[in-house]
């Protein structure tokens, strides 16, 4: 896995402390839920963003996805609550 | 039918009569012109403003999307979709979205469309500064926005 651009949005963002970020996840993190998983144990501001992670929404580079969409090949992905525009 | 489509995602307000224009000047062809525009309530006098947030590139992806899906299916000749972000008051305009059509029906329907997509799939989210200087808290999702979308059955 290569080094990949994480983007947090709303409550996610302030929850995590920060608007984006590079990181380079293991190589046994294959998916979306997996990616959230292994955030969530990287420190308190995480796992507390991820707490409830059924209602975190995904896209990678841009598009929606769901938490089973696998990340081989993202270059950015990014997390947020559901979405409130309108 | 080829839609002249026109989305923009930015901080200043809109006018409403422009878009119109913009979209029936020079053109016999239109019949019909739905507009909804969305503002920022006061919640009874207890919002100070609203912060809107977006991520920038998908908010003007998804709405695009969004807009060319409602051409596809209505016959449409114009679509136009303008979101504001950042801080915006109480009465102030916070959405706009115009259809155009030879007939009515096509451009309710596609207006309607476009807003309840807009909710669900556009990358924003709404954080409340209250009057008497609390912590503001982000406006949460409700469902009903998601069953509204369903509808169509896209």
């Amino acid at each position: 896995m290569s080094a990949l651009k994480l983007s947090y949005f709303a409550w996610v963002r302030e929850r995590i402390g920060r608007p984006d970020e590079t990181l380079t996840p293991p190589s046994d993190v294959t998916n979306v839920g997996e990616l959230i998983a292994w955030l969530s144990g990287r420190g308190e501001e995480y796992a507390y963003a991820f707490e409830n992670a059924k209602v975190i929404r995904a896209a990678i580079d841009r598009q929606h996805v769901k938490h089973d969409a696998p990340i081989a090949g993202a270059r950015e992905i990014a997390f947020f609550p559901p979405m409130t525009g309108g | 039918m080829d839609a002249q489509i026109r989305v923009a995602i930015q901080h200043e307000d809109f006018d409403v009569a422009r878009e119109i224009e913009a979209l029936t000047q020079g053109r016999g062809d239109v019949g019909a012109v739905v507009t909804f525009t969305g503002l920022c309530r006061d919640e009874a006098g207890t919002l100070e403003a609203l912060e809107l947030e977006h991520y920038p590139g998908m908010a003007e992806d998804e709405i695009l999307r969004v807009a060319q899906q409602a051409a596809q299916r209505w016959p449409l000749l114009g679509a136009t979709a303008i979101h504001r972000y950042g801080k915006v008051l109480p009465g102030e305009n916070i959405v706009l979205v115009i259809a155009t059509s030879p007939h009515r029906r096509a451009a309710f329907e596609a207006a309607e469309f476009i807003m309840d997509y807009l909710k669900t799939r556009a990358p924003f989210w709404k954080k409340e500064h209250p009057r008497d200087g609390s912590i503001g808290e982000w406006v949460e999702a409700k469902d009903v926005d998601d069953s509204a979308a369903e509808r169509w059955d896209v």
